[in-house]
């Protein structure tokens, strides 16, 4: 079982669209997938049109009195499945803190369900957090969207760093561009230098793309109801590279 | 999953989509969705000519679609316990022993059950199945109803009702169980009350776990008189036989011949013991041809017997290996093809059909003239007569008699087994288990002396016959001396364990339970009363 995390301390840079769609890619390519929204607001829940809400809360499921197993939720797409969010979530880090090794904790909750899934997406709240750091110990592969400007790239570096201080498990990291303006001329230019010069960063961006924003209209992945898009096929290339930077095989 | 089907006034070609529109509530309308393009399939249910399979809880169904072939194998409650991909090469050919599947999982698990029979398609199908998405007040869907139209192309062509199978969504168990409870009280939809398998098999009116001819479910009347009776196990008996003899002809595997053989030995056996009861000459004048037909099939009989317990045979070895055994192996196969042709040609002649015929025409023709003796009295009678003489023969056996003398008491105990069984219906089944237990044990053991001692006499036959054939190699009559000293070891065992197996036969206790069976004051068993 491959463990995928979108995550980035900022909010609104596409961690959820791109969980959502690279789940469904994932499960497409007939791989099982479960995807944890672990996001209060429940983006990804929305998107999948079930209800944000998990019998006894974030409490039940950290402290393990309920088992994630009976909480998790069939999509409308075969292969994939969903853990919802619950406004509960808002606690997780005083829960985690609570809880014995915190920061192992959710790669613990995984841990069972290692027969049952390929593989796992991790859609993250924006913060760094014990929640984060409990994400960071848990992910194989922390995919992180960045606007392409020069302080996005600081929160990367940022990231890397505080990651290096890690004993024992420490992610890979595939970083790629998202919401791309290709008005914008510092959007460009970034988005077609940095890739190049470092090895953690994907040579896929995603664009800005109004169909992409279509998504909370449809409830659907973009890569399900259009999937001839360019952002479908941006995606696409994108899931490419992070199956084989985690090394999924089949 | 929860399955449904179309009422028996309902057409196959009832339009299930339209017919639940609008008609399944919870809170609001469920919503139905197109689930995407209708899938095709070949299906061909597999069993053994005698339903192992089915009897013993398991559906196997190969079935091909978009270009994939596969065989799937099913528990009772439909659940899935293998299945296997069947590639261009490995598709068998049927009717096929499981051997010849491909090895893995299912093989496993078929083949303790199927044992030496084969398999072999008891009805084939083509299903078109559409599926509809059930969506709640989100849109979201919360379950799928596969709705399967079947037609069945095999034993002969018939169309079935739809079937319909609800699947919840994972989550969303409670609020499926929910629309299957709304979806049967929608005019016109119920539970489905057995697999597909059985629906089809329905819909060309057959019944899983069928067979031809089996006597101990004949049921028969305490008050019929006994000549229609007889009449009566004698067809079953015979339509068991004659259920057999395609298998026997095709060399489908060796049980055909086995079960034919049974019919035929329990007919001569009904022949010898109640023919009286019969019209005068009825008996004496089939019984001539019946010998005939069963001296026809043993020698094949004989050689399946030696192949099938061939394995275990060279596992038995101990000076010997297995490989020397090879040119006597070599030998019954060969002289096992020039036997079966001899039976498939008597069972294709002339002769044959000319015997089944006349017999079925004269069974057909028994009108008891008189009322009595009724079955129930007549039974009771020949129990009795035939309990007496196996204790006789069995009396009469001591330390120095000749194994021929336990051969007598075999048959003696086969004549009284016979009789129960045929005349099961009109007992208590738990009270004729109870009675026939210390019997099958007495069996047992002399089928185990006898067996033994025909085959070691086989065996020397065999070696002068290698011997005189062609050349055979001195490790191969050496083998076949250590299998002929095995079974002698074996025989030896077996009139060892007789004296005690006797005495529980003939015991008061368990001649008190065999001579209750066969009183007639009421006791006996009303059938159908």
């Amino acid at each position: 079982m491959k463990i995928f995390a979108t995550y980035n301390i900022k909010g609104g840079v596409g961690k959820t669209a791109t969980a959502v769609n690279l789940g469904y890619l994932a499960a497409k390519d007939g791989y099982r997938v479960l995807l944890w929204d672990l996001d209060p607001q429940g983006a990804a829940s929305y998107l999948f049109r079930i209800k944000p809400r998990v019998k006894g809360g974030g409490k039940a499921l950290i402290k393990g009195t309920k088992s994630i197993d009976s909480a998790i939720k069939g999509t409308d797409f075969d292969g994939l499945e969903l853990l919802p969010a619950d406004f509960t979530y808002r606690n997780l880090d005083l829960l985690l803190d609570a809880a014995k090794r915190p920061a192992r904790r959710l790669a613990a909750l995984l841990a069972p369900l290692k027969g049952e899934y390929d593989v796992v997406f991790l859609d993250c709240p924006p913060s760094i957090s014990l929640l984060s750091e409990s994400v960071l110990h848990a992910a194989d592969l922390l995919l992180v969207p960045l606007i392409p400007t020069t302080l996005s790239v600081r929160t990367l570096d940022q990231l890397t760093e505080f990651m290096s201080g890690f004993n024992g498990h420490r992610p890979d990291v595939l970083a790629f561009f998202s919401m791309v303006d290709r008005r914008k001329r510092l959007h460009t230019q970034i988005a077609a230098d940095l890739p190049a010069q470092r090895p953690d960063f994907a040579a896929t961006a995603i664009p800005a793309l109004s169909v992409i924003e279509q998504m909370s209209v449809q409830r659907a992945p973009v890569t399900a109801f259009s999937p001839r898009s360019q952002a479908a096929r941006q995606y696409g290339n994108l899931w490419q590279e992070a199956r084989e930077r985690a090394g999924l095989t089949g | 999953m929860r399955e449904f089907a179309l009422d028996g006034e309902a057409r196959a070609d009832t339009d299930v989509p339209a017919a639940l529109a609008g008609r399944v509530t919870l809170n609001g309308s469920v919503a139905w969705a197109n689930g995407g393009r209708a899938r095709t399939s070949r299906r061909n249910w597999l069993d053994t000519f005698d339903w192992r399979l089915y009897r013993a809880g398991l559906t196997l169904e190969q079935a091909a679609s978009r270009g994939q072939t596969e065989l799937l194998l099913t528990g009772r409650d439909g659940n899935l316990l293998a299945s296997e991909v069947l590639g261009a090469g490995r598709r068998p050919r049927w009717p096929s022993l499981v051997s010849q599947l491909p090895a893995g999982p299912l093989r496993e698990l078929v083949e303790p059950v199927a044992g030496v029979r084969a398999l072999g398609p008891v009805v084939r199908a083509s299903s078109k199945v559409a599926q509809l998405r059930a969506m709640n007040d989100d849109a979201k869907t919360v379950a799928r109803l596969d709705i399967d139209y079947m037609s069945v192309t095999f034993p002969e062509r018939a169309a079935v009702p739809a079937r319909l199978s609800l699947t919840p969504v994972r989550g969303y168990a409670g609020v499926t169980d929910r629309i299957g409870c709304a979806i049967t009280e929608v005019p016109g939809f119920s539970s489905a009350r057995g697999s597909a398998l059985e629906s089809a098999l329905a819909a060309v009116g057959l019944r899983a776990g069928d067979l031809a001819g089996k006597t101990t479910a004949v049921q028969l009347s305490p008050s019929m008189p006994a000549a229609a009776a007889l009449a009566t196990v004698l067809t079953a008996l015979l339509d068991s036989l004659e259920a057999n003899v395609p298998g026997t002809i095709r060399d489908i595997d060796t049980e055909f011949l086995h079960d034919l053989r049974i019919a035929v030995r329990r007919t001569r056996s009904v022949l010898k013991l109640c023919g009286r009861a019969l019209p005068a000459g009825l008996a004496s004048g089939f019984r001539p041809e019946f010998r005939w037909l069963g001296d026809l099939t043993t020698p094949t009989r004989d050689l399946d017997v030696y192949l099938l317990g061939y394995a275990r045979m060279t596992a038995g070895l101990v000076a010997a290996s297995p490989a020397d055994l090879g040119p006597f192996q070599d030998y019954l196969t060969r002289s096992r093809a020039v036997q079966y042709r001899g039976l498939a040609a008597g069972l294709r002649s002339a002769r044959f059909s000319r015997l089944t015929t006349s017999w079925r025409a004269a069974l057909d023709d028994v009108r008891p003239a008189r009322k009595r003796p009724t079955v129930a009295q007549f039974a009771s009678a020949r129990i009795s007569a035939a309990q007496r003489r196996a204790l006789q023969a069995g009396q009469l056996i001591s330390a120095a008699s000749p194994p021929e003398s336990l051969h007598e008491l075999r048959k003696r105990c086969k004549e009284l087994r016979y009789l129960l069984e045929m005349f099961g219906s009109l007992h208590d089944p738990a009270q004729r288990w109870q009675a026939v237990k210390e019997l099958k044990a007495l069996q047992d053991c002399l089928g185990a002396f006898q067996d033994a001692e025909v085959q070691r006499a086989e065996i020397r036959a065999f070696a002068s016959q290698l011997l005189a054939d062609r050349g055979v190699p001195a490790e191969t009559l050496l083998a076949m001396g250590e299998i002929a000293a095995g079974l002698a070891v074996a025989q030896r065992e077996a009139r060892h364990e007789f004296d005690g197996r006797f005495a529980d036969f003939a015991s008061p206790a368990s001649q008190a339970r065999l001579t209750e069976l066969t009183r007639t004051d009421g006791r006996t068993r009303t059938a159908g009363v």
